[in-house]
């Protein structure tokens, strides 16, 4: 894998960035269309009448499919979120026979305390965010740019954590929260617990560090003999110069954040201070259904907005996440 | 973002470090105050942050792990060093073989349902001419639904009584109501439709990314040879996914060996433990444990399946190394 790593990754990083740098908006939206001139199908094919029958059937089962699967479920969920239980449970497909019932979302919001978690939730992805963001920039600074001589080394430590499964943490990395070093008192129950760990992403450094290395040299160099320091050429040159990647490890710490589950649960156990994720499941039982589907509903909100708002971002991320991964 | 780590260093005269840097590689200085001005200081400022947090919460906790392996610990009394006792007691669980036996099922069938599909799809979605954006966003917006809110809508799909959500679906086409996550035949697969549904998304965009790699060129000379369309995929396109495939395949076996969220949301673990997986069982060590944390025997589990996986992933990169290299 290392070798797929360290082969495939520069080639990649510069198609799919060095566009955003240079191209203006208009014309990156093209792209994504017309990237490919061609695929399978040649303009020959698809004029031969079987093959144009045979798409046209495909693009319609595609489109269907993927609207059922994709969009399906969340325009349920968001039907039966004004919808009363006695409805959903009878007829899971009939839209409101005994009308709308919006008071379920009010529920949940105020009664079953969605607003406390919620808010929970977003300190737990700013916080990681910005971790993440700092620890990245700074070590694929130092790691791809300042270089001291025991770069390769450290470099070579933080790509060994990519090879190690997640399981094998989890306990000492529990035990380690409830026994800090130095510190000495519990992060049990505060904030640090989550956001700290997830700040020790080696994929971030991997990614930050190849898109630094890409960067041109001769700017640091001139800035230098202009009498620019490390810190000055980091803030001022290199910072703005990596909004690209900023976004993709952003796009990366959010969502990773909004969706964890079993890291929160463990070192989070007081309602308090528990995200969405955590919550929800403690509370389905004790909950009325239209309420709880209320409270998943609000619950997708902020990441499908945040999606269809950066669209574009997250699905370059998306395949990036894949260029680096083969 | 780092003003705290800047103040030390713009107080010092920025134009001696950018100067004093080159001489620093030709004649070693040993001495402090040169190291400063060459620049060693500021390297382990911009380093600190990476430092701290892959020290405390990575290569710590993972050599702490393979200690803790071979220790009695559950936080009261001090560790005792057991030797191998962890492992002979993990071996000789009876939920073990459960556990590994469903793990396997579940991986099996993630692999046959989960592998090809996103391929076939990504195939057929690169082969739209206009909206291609739409496809990919409808297709990626599963993944963009927060997993444990997925998981609990899908319980409510799930519901087995003839009303439910999916059970309505198939009466529609004539097909009995299934009993779903309700019965120990039936819940595992249950499990891997919504595993797959949640995963296919991530898994397209990937390999749409990919397909935009593959030269046309190939396509043009393989029409010249008169290869039909069902050649071209065959010879073309999916050769040139080689890679990304093989890299693919065996990222989607170590993430399914180590499924917790779905089986522990879901069914917990049952009905009479047949959705019981490895990660399940680890977690019920030291967490779900009447007796206090079996941390040692948790912490053993998890590395012997993380050295199996690292044994597997060897064998399999040995193994493609040959084919997925021109």
């Amino acid at each position: 894998m290392e070798h797929q790593l360290t082969a495939g990754v520069p080639t990649d990083l510069s198609r799919i960035e060095r566009p955003q740098m240079s191209v203006k908006k208009s014309k990156r939206r093209e792209s994504l269309d017309d990237l490919a001139d061609r695929g399978v199908l040649s303009g020959f094919d698809r004029k031969r009448p079987g093959v144009k029958i045979t798409m046209s059937a495909v693009h319609v089962v595609l489109l269907v499919g993927l609207v059922v699967a994709g969009l399906g479920p969340i325009l349920w969920l968001a039907k039966a979120a004004v919808t009363p239980t006695q409805d959903t449970l009878r007829q899971p497909f009939a839209l409101w026979p005994h009308g709308i019932d919006w008071a379920n979302l009010s529920t949940a919001w105020n009664d079953i305390h969605i607003d406390q978690y919620f808010l929970n939730t977003i300190i737990i992805a700013l916080g990681s965010w910005f971790f993440q963001v700092l620890v990245a920039t700074t070590a694929g600074y130092a790691l791809s740019i300042l270089r001291p001589k025991y770069a390769p080394i450290l470099n070579g430590l933080v790509l060994a954590t990519l090879f190690i499964p997640a399981v094998v943490l989890l306990v000492p990395l529990y035990l380690t929260i409830l026994h800090p070093p130095i510190i000495g008192t519990s992060m049990l129950n505060t904030f640090w617990a989550v956001w700290l760990p997830a700040a020790a992403n080696a994929f971030n450094i991997l990614l930050v560090k190849r898109f630094f290395d890409n960067l041109p040299r001769e700017v640091f160099e001139a800035a230098k003999t202009d009498g620019a320091g490390p810190f000055r050429v980091f803030w001022s040159i290199v910072l703005p110069m990596s909004r690209p990647i900023l976004g993709v490890v952003s796009v990366f710490a959010i969502i990773a954040a909004w969706k964890d589950f079993l890291w929160p649960l463990l070192v989070l156990p007081d309602p308090a201070v528990q995200p969405l994720s955590v919550r929800l499941p403690a509370v389905q039982s004790q909950t009325e259904l239209d309420v709880f589907l209320a409270a998943l509903a609000i619950s997708t909100i902020i990441p499908v907005v945040l999606f269809l708002v950066f669209q574009r971002l997250f699905l370059r991320s998306a395949g990036l996440g894949g260029a680096v991964k083969g | 973002m780092t003003m705290t780590d800047d103040p030390p260093a713009l107080a010092e005269p920025m134009r001696d470090e950018g100067v004093a840097r080159h001489p620093q590689k030709r004649k070693r200085v040993r001495n402090p105050a040169s190291w400063v001005r060459g620049g060693g200081l500021s390297n382990l400022i911009f380093l600190a942050p990476m430092l701290i947090v892959f020290a405390v919460f990575s290569w710590g906790p993972i050599v702490q792990s393979v200690v803790m392996s071979f220790q009695k610990t559950n936080l009261v009394t001090p560790a005792v060093f057991v030797g191998f006792d962890n492992f002979a007691k993990v071996l000789a669980d009876p939920n073990l073989g459960t556990a590994i036996v469903n793990t396997l099922y579940f991986a099996g069938l993630a692999l046959v349902f989960g592998f090809p599909l996103p391929i076939i799809l990504a195939v057929l979605m690169s082969e739209v001419k206009r909206g291609k954006g739409l496809y990919s966003a409808l297709a990626y917006m599963p993944v963009v639904i927060p997993p444990v809110v997925a998981v609990l809508l899908w319980t409510v799909f799930y519901d087995a009584s003839p009303n439910g959500v999916f059970n309505v679906i198939l009466g529609s086409f004539g097909i009995p109501p299934q009993p779903w996550l309700q019965s120990s035949a039936t819940a595992m697969p249950s499990i891997v439709i919504e595993a797959t549904w949640a995963a296919a998304g991530g898994s397209i965009i990937i390999y749409l990314a990919a397909l935009i790699g593959v030269p046309p060129e190939l396509y043009d000379a393989a029409e010249v040879d008169g290869a039909g369309i069902w050649r071209k995929i065959w010879h073309v396109t999916l050769p040139q996914l080689r890679g990304v495939l093989f890299i693919m395949l065996i990222l989607q076996v170590i993430a399914t060996s180590q499924v917790f969220l779905e089986p522990y949301l879901f069914t917990g673990g049952g009905p009479n433990n047949a959705t019981l997986t490895i990660l399940l069982l680890i977690y019920r060590y030291a967490f779900q444990n009447s007796l206090g944390g079996a941390y040692g025997e948790a912490t053993a589990l998890s590395l012997m399946l993380a050295i199996f996986l690292g044994i597997l992933s060897f064998a399999y990169f040995k193994l493609t190394e040959r084919w997925s290299t021109n």
